[in-house]
């Protein structure tokens, strides 16, 4: 269970460790009487044991009063992660299906160049949360994408299945003149096409938090790839 | 409006229609719920598809290479779902039997190419044996991904046996292998078998391994192929390519080079494999490399790696809902080489005869398709 903790690479499972240790240590958590049939990674029943309630007030462990300090936290913290299986979604999609990383910004950073911009003055920071923000939006339009379920599609299919990493679907050359719709489209258009029909799923409305992540998604992976409106 | 009913209403009345003609699926009904389902799916239908091809080499030709030729067809890549779930898949299917059903003269055997199931379902597999039971002539399978992750193979064993085996058909020798053997990556992640499942059935999905023939079939296909002079006439059968071409969506067989190795005394060899849905060619040395068109859908190529004897098929046509896929047949030549037909449904067929491959490419180049692939 330590070591588990001690491997933990995002920065806000540590700060929640931090937290969730000063609660233990300060005992600001709340004792309930013990109970053994409290689910939990952590029982023990051998010793007296007591209830704990996480800071969020949403996991519950019954724990050895003899477990003190960090491996008391630490248990808390197993049982936080167990509660939230969903915690690395980003991670986990990015590890799943890989996508194109957001640009790289670190020119700004150099030779002070921002310095004394009202606009422009960043700093390192500001450039990490460009970047997790972005790629939490496209790793959203990711999932979409690669869900029948997320997709309600009627008959089990995905965007994946016939583009996978967005393969063929060239956002570059939208606008354009589509022929079988005699109309000139947008990618937005021809994603709700593709939901309506091979997918047979409910349309998206066009400013739906759906759509801007199917969009982002596919507009990422063309990273690089000249825009070429009107292109068949 | 009295009598009107929307494309939609049409759509799932014709797709209701054809999950009821499923439930009795016997040779004569299948005539008639495979004819209906060629037509229907309304606003989606298709042109009828072509016409069979007439092949240059005729079958129980006697010529040089000292072998005699024959022929026979394939189907593969079907993708079904639970018989409620997609109709589209099913039609697919359908119409590749039926495809192969009224070839005239009939073809000698009929190879499927793996993927009967989308999600290796019991009922996914079952739905499949029933429609390939209207076979005329006698089938041949191979096991694909889709196949094989849910239950580790267990249903498709039951209805079909051991998936690595070989047979002999008018001195050619046949061998099917079973190339999506990939190593554990569920244990680790504790996956449920489901989870697994979709894991391998999403082709662009990262976290399960490349693909392999592994080392107990490869001993196999060494013992398999040991008692054979290198002129014989071999052809092989792979789910995925056995060489590789783009590892990110599994395109792919990690041992190939192993594999390839134990293929290459022989003068000539052909590779026939399913997975990528398209008209893929390659040849590395003296092996021939053809890849399957599959019914269900077509992937689109890989963004690199392309080997330099493919002729890319223009890009499918997204409202079009069977245009890139088909099914085809294969005549063997005396020498052991095969005329590759691509009866694709919505276009003229392509047929790649060995002077292309052997030439590599220069001689015998068969029609060129006039728009990108993108």
């Amino acid at each position: 269970m330590k070591q588990a903790l001690i491997r933990s690479h995002a920065s806000r499972v540590c700060v929640g460790v931090i937290c969730l240790s000063l609660l233990a240590i300060s005992s600001a958590c709340q004792r309930k009487t013990a109970s053994n049939d409290a689910k939990g990674p952590s029982s023990d029943s051998c010793c007296p044991t007591e209830e704990l309630l996480s800071c969020d007030g949403k996991a519950t462990i019954t724990i050895s009063k003899s477990v003190t300090g960090q491996a008391r936290a630490d248990a808390l913290m197993e049982q936080w992660k167990h509660n939230h299986p969903d915690r690395n979604w980003v991670e986990e999609e990015k590890a799943a299906h890989a996508f194109e990383e957001p640009a790289d910004n670190s020119d700004i950073l150099k030779d002070g160049q921002a310095k004394g911009h009202a606009y422009g003055d960043f700093s390192e920071t500001d450039l990490l949360v460009w970047t997790r923000e972005t790629e939490k939006f496209v790793a959203q339009g990711s999932r979409i994408f690669h869900s029948g379920d997320l997709l309600e599609s009627t008959v089990g299919a995905s965007c994946d299945m016939c583009h996978p990493h967005a393969a063929n679907t060239h956002p570059e050359t939208y606008p354009k003149f589509q022929t079988q719709l005699g109309r000139v489209v947008l990618l937005r258009d021809m994603i709700n096409w593709c939901i309506e029909n091979p997918v047979r799923g409910k349309k998206l409305a066009p400013d739906s938090a759906e759509m801007r992540a199917l969009e982002a998604y596919i507009m990422a992976q063309r990273k690089g790839v000249e825009m070429n409106y009107g292109k068949h | 409006m009295a009598g009107y009913k929307s494309v939609e209403t049409k759509y799932m009345e014709e797709r209701e229609k054809l999950f009821r003609g499923l439930t009795n699926l016997d040779r004569r009904s299948f005539l008639k719920v495979s004819a209906a389902a060629m037509g229907a799916a309304a606003g989606l239908a298709a042109p009828a598809s072509f016409t069979p091809v007439t092949v240059a080499q005729e079958p129980g030709e006697k010529a040089s290479g000292g072998g005699e030729g024959f022929r026979f067809a394939y189907v593969s890549d079907s993708h079904l779902y639970e018989k409620h779930v997609n109709d589209r898949f099913v039609r697919g299917l359908l119409r590749g039997v039926d495809d192969v059903n009224n070839l005239d003269p009939q073809p000698d055997f009929v190879f499927y190419g793996g993927d009967l199931a989308q999600l290796g379902q019991p009922k996914e597999l079952e739905l499949g044996a029933e429609i390939l039971k209207n076979l005329k002539a006698p089938l041949k399978i191979m096991v694909g991904e889709h196949d094989w992750y849910l239950d580790m193979g267990e249903k498709w064993r039951e209805l079909y046996g051991d998936p690595t085996y070989s047979f002999d058909h008018k001195g050619v020798h046949f061998v099917v292998l079973n190339s999506v053997v990939e190593a554990d990556f569920w244990t680790k992640r504790k996956m449920t078998p489901m989870e697994r499942m979709k894991t391998v059935a999403g082709l662009d999905n990262g976290l399960q391994s490349s693909f392999t023939v592994g080392e107990k079939q490869r001993e196999w296909l060494k013992n398999d192929l040991a008692g054979l002079p290198d002129d014989a006439r071999v052809i092989v059968f792979s789910h995925s390519p056995l060489y590789k071409l783009y590892k990110a969506w599994n395109f792919w067989t990690d041992d190939a080079d192993e594999v390839q190795a134990i293929l290459q005394r022989f003068n000539k060899v052909v590779v026939i494999h399913g997975h990528t849905h398209q008209l893929l060619l390659n040849r590395i040395g003296n092996i021939y490399f053809y890849g399957m068109l599959a019914t269900a859908w077509p992937w689109p190529y890989a963004p690199e790696g392309m080997p330099e004897l493919t002729i890319e098929m223009t890009r499918p046509d997204p409202f079009n809902s069977t245009d890139g896929c088909g099914n085809g047949e294969i005549p063997v030549h005396p020498d052991g080489m095969i005329d590759m037909v691509y009866n694709l449904w919505n276009r003229n067929p392509i047929t790649v005869r060995p002077p292309y491959m052997t030439s590599w490419g220069k001689t015998d180049v068969p029609p060129l398709p006039n728009r990108p692939s993108y």
